[in-house]
């Protein structure tokens, strides 16, 4: 079946069978690897992107149901080489180990800040406790979402 | 209508977090899947007259932050914190919850406590059936192959209290066990109505009318809790799993309803958010 969706703000068509999943069309059509995929039932949190705004967990959505949608990836946080706060905090503050629940952690981070821009810790562990970070690095990934609250402005950054 | 064209080989989904899961375990096997997310028209959370409507293609996440809910039942607040994930939240209904008819589903607890009504809609019209009458068994409910649950209303009960308390192995998981309740009190501490749900652990249409029968008419005094929470224990019928062996669960139905009452009465007295 034919579906088109908006991915980071272009617009895509392709040929996919009714039962792909989206991280799969994500990852292995488009190659967009930056969305990983973990326990393929919606606990562990890997495979978040946004749809239309909202944090989903992608291995739950049939690509299908993202047709004529805005999905927003990892791979869309970074803007004209400049990176995303969160993801300059994710460096700053040591963030990440394996990095493998990196990507969705910073969305998630990310989501987070745009509904309320200055979270205590409270609200950014529940924010986050539906990722889980098997390195157990919630700590610096706590301080890293804080380091992006407190510099909010992508010019401020320095790499 | 495309259910009648596909019959019993569509489904409907929603939020698709309980028919995917199904479906990667080969537990469902649609020809057919009928996407509803454009019905945003059924997202909705009012007062209508003396009820609250709640749509059905309304996430938990709405349902968790709704003033109208808690305000007049934060058993829905209690439930939904505890129901999966912020992420999960986002994207799961209240319809498609209680369609899945999951024995330890936390929400077909709710509507079963506070006696809810389920609105079913076909090409022939709508019905209302009691939450009570809603499940036919596990996985199962009333809701035919080319009938759509489109709302659920529950009666406002002004002054009356209620909480849910759910155990679970790890956050965000299904219930070990969990129970729920409302409870409105009169002038003299006297139990006028009430209600009480349990999930996970085998009560029949996820409530259990000994308790509340014993119940109405006394004092709320401590003492009459515990032996409806005893009443709650032996209606329960739980199964031994990988969750915990059967009399454990019996033992949490009681102690659940128990804490869930207190909660609840303290709430209906002002002494408790």
């Amino acid at each position: 079946m034919q579906v088109t969706m908006t991915i980071n703000g272009t617009e895509i068509s392709r040929e996919v069978e009714p039962r792909l999943l989206l991280v799969h069309f994500l990852r292995d059509h488009l190659g967009l690897t930056g969305t990983h995929w973990g326990c393929d039932t919606s606990n562990c949190g890997m495979c978040v992107v946004t749809m239309d705004g909202v944090l989903v967990k992608s291995c739950t959505v049939l690509t299908a149901m993202a047709g004529g949608r805005e999905i927003g990836t990892v791979e869309g946080m970074e803007r004209d080489g400049v990176l995303d706060p969160v993801q300059e905090g994710f460096m700053q503050e040591h963030g990440l180990q394996c990095g493998f629940c990196t990507p969705a952690m910073m969305l998630t981070a990310r989501a987070l800040l745009d509904a309320t821009p200055d979270p205590t810790v409270g609200e950014i562990r529940e924010a986050i406790c539906g990722t889980t970070c098997r390195c157990t690095g919630y700590e610096n990934i706590v301080r890293a979402v804080q380091w992006a609250a407190e510099h909010p402005a992508r010019e401020e950054v320095t790499a | 209508m495309l259910l009648e064209r596909h019959g019993p080989d569509a489904r409907l989904v929603a939020g698709g977090h309980s028919l995917l899961p199904m479906m990667k375990l080969r537990l469902a096997a649609p020809e057919f899947l009928v996407d509803i997310n454009d019905l945003t028209d059924l997202d909705y959370i009012r007062v209508d007259g003396d009820e609250i409507a709640i749509g059905a293609m309304t996430r938990h996440a709405a349902v968790l932050s709704s003033a109208i809910l808690a305000e007049h039942y934060p058993i829905f607040r209690d439930a939904e914190r505890v129901i999966a994930d912020p992420i999960v939240r986002n994207r799961g209904t209240i319809g498609g919850s209680v369609c899945q008819a999951d024995p330890s589903e936390d929400l077909s607890a709710v509507a079963a406590a506070l006696g809810a009504t389920m609105v079913i809609r076909s090409l022939e019209g709508t019905r209302t059936v009691s939450a009570r009458e809603f499940h036919t068994g596990p996985y199962e409910t009333v809701v035919g192959p080319t009938e759509i649950l489109v709302e659920q209303r529950v009666p406002i009960r002004p002054g009356s209290g209620s909480a849910y308390e759910k155990l679970d192995r790890r956050a965000g998981d299904w219930a070990i066990a969990a129970g729920g309740c409302f409870i409105s009190l009169d002038g003299g501490g006297v139990v006028t109505d009430v209600g009480i749900g349990l999930t996970a652990v085998g009560a029949h249409h996820f409530c259990c009318p000994e308790a509340e029968a014993f119940l109405r008419g006394r004092v709320a005094s401590d003492e009459h809790l515990i032996a409806a929470a005893a009443k709650a224990a032996e209606a329960a019928n739980p199964q031994t799993d990988q969750r915990g062996p059967a009399d454990y669960k019996r033992h949490l139905a009681g102690e659940l309803t128990k804490r869930a009452l207190r909660r609840a009465v303290a709430r209906a007295r002002g002494e408790e958010a």
